[in-house]
C-alpha cells in the first residue's frame, strides 16, 4: 500500500482542519488587534490583554469558572472513581445493569433537561442559587465522564496484582491506595482533566443553575456579545483556549502513556 | 565439598525418616476436610480430604483444569469454599481474610506489581509487617542472592525476561518466611539447568527454614524431585496421596498409572487370586501371568496389568526355563534416546508395547533391530495388577 499522502488526503486534512480552527485562528489573531473594531486590523497590540487586566467583571467571571472547575472536577473526580471501583467490581448485585446504564444516561442527555431537573432540585429543597449551586450542578453532570473513563481502565486490570498484595499482608484499603490507584492514576487524572475541561465551558447547566452573584466566564461573555463583540471578550477567549489547551495535551499525554503501561503489563502476562 | 557431603547427609537422614503421615500420633499442621468449591453449576473441587504436615513439602500434579489452583486459593483466602472446612495448625480459617494468613503464595502469572522495582516487590511483604529498615535491607538481599537477581534489584517487572520474573516471583513469596508457601507452578519458565538447580534450592530452604510447600506442577519429574508426597488430581477430585515411589509403582488406579510416567495397561481376567499373588490371563499372550501382589478380586473378574517399559527385558531368544511372565512379538520400532532405548514391540494381536532397555554397551551396531522377533519377559514383583 501506498503509505505516503495523497493529493486527495492532504486536500482533506488541510480542509477539515482549515474549517475547524480557522475561527479559532481568526478569534486569536483579533485579540492582538489594535483597533477597537473587530473587523479591521490595525496593527498588532497586546492592549487589549492589558485592559483585560482592568476589566474587574470579566476577571471575576474567570475566577468563578476556575474554582467551580477545580472544585466540581475534584469532587466528580473522587465520585466517579468510585461509582467505576463499584461497577466494576461488585459484581452481580441487585440492580447492576440499571446502575451502569444509568452512568451513562448523562452523557447523552441534553444539557437542557440536566439543567432543568436540578434548577427544579435547587428550588424544591429551597437551596439558595450561586456558586455552590453551579458546583452541584457540575459535579453531577461531569462525574459519569470520570466513571466511564475509569471504568475502562478497570476493566482490564489485573486482580492477582490486589491478591498478591492481600497475601503479602495488606490490608484492602492501603491495597487501593499503594496498589490499584497508582497504576489506574493516569485513567483517574485524565477524568479529572476531562471534568475540568467540560465545567469550564460549561453555559447551559450553569445558566439554569446561577443565582445572582455567580457568573461564570462563559455566562459573561455569552451576555457580553450580545452587546457586540470587543476585542476584551477575543483576549479573554484566547486565555480560555490556551488553559483547555493544555488540559487537553496533558490528558493526551497521560493516556498515551496509560497505554504503554498496559501494553506492558499484558505484554507482561502474555509472555508469563 | 566435604561442606556440601555434609549437608546432603542431613538431607538425606531428614527425608529417610520423615513420615508423619505414617504416625498416628502426629497432628496435621493444613487440614481440608471435604473441601468443595463450586462456581454456579460448576464443581471445580469435589469432596477434597487432605492433611498436609509441618516441613512437609507436598506437590499437587494434575491435568489442566482439575482443581489444583483453586484448592490453593482456597488456602490463600482467595475462595471461600462452598462445603467443608479448612484449619491450619488447629484454627478453622472460615472468614480469615487472606493478609492474616500464615501463608504466602506464588502466583501462577507472578503478578509482580509493575509500578515497583524488583528491591520493592520483595519488600513489600515484609513491610507490611512493620519490619525496620536494616531488616528489611537484610533480608531483601538474601533472598536476592538466593534467586541470583542481585544485578537486577533497581529494574522494572517489565524490563525482566520470563525467567527472572519468576524468580522475582519466588522470591517475594519466600521473602517473608511463612509458615506456609503456596508455588503455583513456580518454576515453568525456567531452563533446565536453572530449574534443577532451583528445584535443589527449594528443597534446602524449606529444609533450613522450616517451613511446609505445597507445589502445583505439570512437570512429574519435578514433583517426583522435590516431593515427600505427592497429591493426584483429576476432575476436582484428589484421587491418590502417597510418596513418589509408591505414586509411581503402586497406582491406585490405571488414570494414576498413566498420568504418571510411561505405562503399558492390559486387560486381563483374573484366574486365581489370593493374599500371595495372582494369576492372570490375557489374550495378548500365550503364557500365564503371575504378579507377586495380593488381591482381592473373584476369579473371572476383569483386572489390568500395568507394566512400566523400565520393568521389562527383551532377548533375541526366548529365555530358558521359560514358563510364564513372557509376550512374543516383533520390533516395529525403536527410540534411541541415548541413556536409554525404547522399543515399541508388536504382539501378535496388533497391541503394541513399550520396552525400554539401557544402553550398556558403547557400540553404535544395536543388537536388536526393527523386525526382530523378541521375548518380552518381566518378573512377579515387575507389574502391578489393578482393578480400577
Ligand atoms: N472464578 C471462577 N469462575 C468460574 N470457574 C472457575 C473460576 N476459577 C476457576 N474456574 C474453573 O475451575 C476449574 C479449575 O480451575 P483451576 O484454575 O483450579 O485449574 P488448575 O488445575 O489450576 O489448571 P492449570 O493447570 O491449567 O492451572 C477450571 O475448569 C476453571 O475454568
Ligand atoms: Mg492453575
Amino acid at each position: 500500500m501506498n503509505r505516503s499522502l495523497s493529493w486527495f488526503n492532504v486536500t482533506s486534512l488541510v480542509l477539515g482542519f482549515a474549517f475547524l480552527y480557522i475561527p479559532i485562528l481568526l478569534l486569536v489573531l483579533y485579540s492582538f488587534n489594535a483597533s477597537r473594531l473587530v473587523t479591521v486590523w490595525a496593527g498588532f497590540s497586546t492592549q487589549w490583554y492589558a485592559a483585560l487586566l482592568e476589566n474587574d467583571q470579566l476577571l471575576d467571571a474567570l475566577w468563578v469558572t476556575l474554582r467551580v472547575a477545580f472544585l466540581s472536577s475534584l469532587a466528580a473526580t473522587v465520585l466517579g472513581t468510585l461509582a467505576a471501583i463499584a461497577l466494576t467490581r461488585y459484581g452481580r448485585f441487585f440492580g447492576r445493569t440499571m446502575f451502569s446504564g444509568m452512568t451513562y444516561a448523562p452523557l447523552v442527555m441534553p444539557e437542557v433537561i440536566t439543567g432543568l431537573s436540578l434548577l427544579l432540585l435547587f428550588v424544591a429543597v429551597g437551596m439558595e442559587r450561586g456558586f455552590w449551586t453551579i458546583t452541584l450542578a457540575h459535579i453531577t453532570f461531569t462525574m459519569c465522564f470520570v466513571a466511564v473513563v475509569v471504568q475502562s481502565r478497570l476493566i482490564t486490570f489485573d486482580r492477582t496484582l490486589e491478591e498478591a498484595a492481600l497475601d503479602l499482608g495488606c490490608t484492602p484499603l492501603k491495597t487501593f491506595f499503594v496498589i490499584t490507584l497508582p497504576l489506574i492514576l493516569p485513567a483517574v487524572l485524565s477524568g479529572f482533566m476531562l471534568a475540568f475541561t467540560l465545567s469550564m465551558d460549561d453555559l447551559v447547566i450553569a445558566s439554569f443553575t446561577t443565582g445572582p452573584g455567580a457568573t461564570t466566564l462563559p455566562m459573561r461573555i455569552y451576555s457580553q456579545v450580545r452587546l457586540g463583540v470587543t476585542p476584551e471578550i477575543n483576549a479573554i477567549c484566547t486565555i480560555l483556549i490556551g488553559i483547555v489547551a493544555v488540559v487537553v495535551l496533558l490528558a493526551s499525554v497521560l493516556a498515551k502513556r496509560q497505554e504503554k503501561m498496559r501494553r506492558r503489563a499484558e505484554q507482561i502476562a502474555a509472555r508469563g | 565439598m566435604a561442606a556440601d557431603k555434609a549437608r546432603t547427609q542431613t538431607i538425606g537422614a531428614v527425608r529417610r525418616t520423615f513420615a508423619p503421615w505414617n504416625d498416628p500420633t502426629a497432628t496435621p499442621l493444613i487440614r481440608f476436610e471435604n473441601v468443595a468449591k463450586r462456581f454456579g453449576e460448576f464443581v471445580a473441587v469435589d469432596g477434597v480430604s487432605l492433611d498436609i504436615y509441618e516441613r512437609e513439602f507436598f506437590a499437587l500434579l494434575g491435568p489442566s483444569g482439575c482443581g489444583k489452583t483453586t484448592l490453593m486459593r482456597m488456602l490463600a483466602g482467595f475462595e471461600e469454599p462452598s462445603a467443608g472446612r479448612i484449619t491450619l495448625g488447629g484454627q478453622d480459617l472460615a472468614g480469615v481474610p487472606p493478609y492474616r494468613r500464615p501463608v504466602n503464595m506464588m502466583f501462577q502469572s507472578y503478578a509482580l506489581f509493575p509500578h515497583m522495582n524488583v528491591w520493592d516487590n520483595i519488600a513489600f511483604g515484609l513491610r507490611q509487617d512493620g519490619m525496620p529498615k536494616a531488616a528489611i535491607k537484610a533480608r531483601v538481599e538474601e533472598v536476592l542472592a538466593l534467586v541470583k537477581l542481585e544485578p537486577f534489584a533497581r529494574r522494572k517487572p517489565h524490563h525482566l525476561s520470563g525467567g527472572q520474573r519468576q524468580r522475582v516471583a519466588l522470591a517475594r513469596s519466600v521473602a517473608k518466611q511463612p509458615k506456609v508457601l503456596l508455588l503455583d507452578e513456580p518454576l515453568t519458565a525456567l531452563d533446565k539447568k536453572l530449574r534443577e538447580d532451583t528445584q535443589f534450592e527449594l528443597m534446602d530452604l524449606q529444609m533450613s527454614l522450616g517451613m511446609t510447600f505445597l507445589i502445583v506442577t505439570h512437570d512429574q519429574e519435578e514433583a517426583m524431585t522435590v516431593a515427600d508426597r505427592i497429591g493426584v488430581m483429576n476432575l476436582g477430585e484428589l484421587v491418590q496421596v502417597a510418596p513418589p515411589a509408591v505414586i509411581y509403582e503402586q497406582p491406585a488406579t490405571r488414570y494414576i498409572a498413566d498420568f504418571i510416567g510411561d505405562v503399558n495397561v492390559l486387560e486381563t481376567k483374573v484366574v486365581t487370586a489370593g493374599a500371595e499373588g495372582v494369576e492372570l490371563a490375557s489374550e495378548k499372550t500365550a503364557y500365564p501371568l503371575h504378579i507377586a501382589q495380593p488381591l482381592d478380586a473373584a476369579v473371572g473378574d476383569t483386572a489390568w496389568l500395568a507394566i512400566r517399559p523400565e520393568k521389562m527385558r527383551i532377548a533375541l531368544v526366548p529365555p530358558a526355563h521359560l514358563a510364564d511372565n513372557c509376550f512374543e512379538g516383533v520390533i516395529w520400532d525403536i527410540g534411541y534416546l541415548g541413556d536409554l532405548s525404547i522399543y515399541h514391540v508388536e504382539l501378535a494381536c496388533g497391541t503394541r508395547i513399550k520396552v525400554s532397555q539401557p544402553n550398556v554397551s558403547r557400540l553404535v551396531e544395536r543388537p536388536i533391530t526393527w523386525e526382530d522377533k523378541v521375548w518380552v519377559t518381566f518378573s512377579p514383583d515387575g507389574g502391578v495388577v489393578l482393578t480400577r
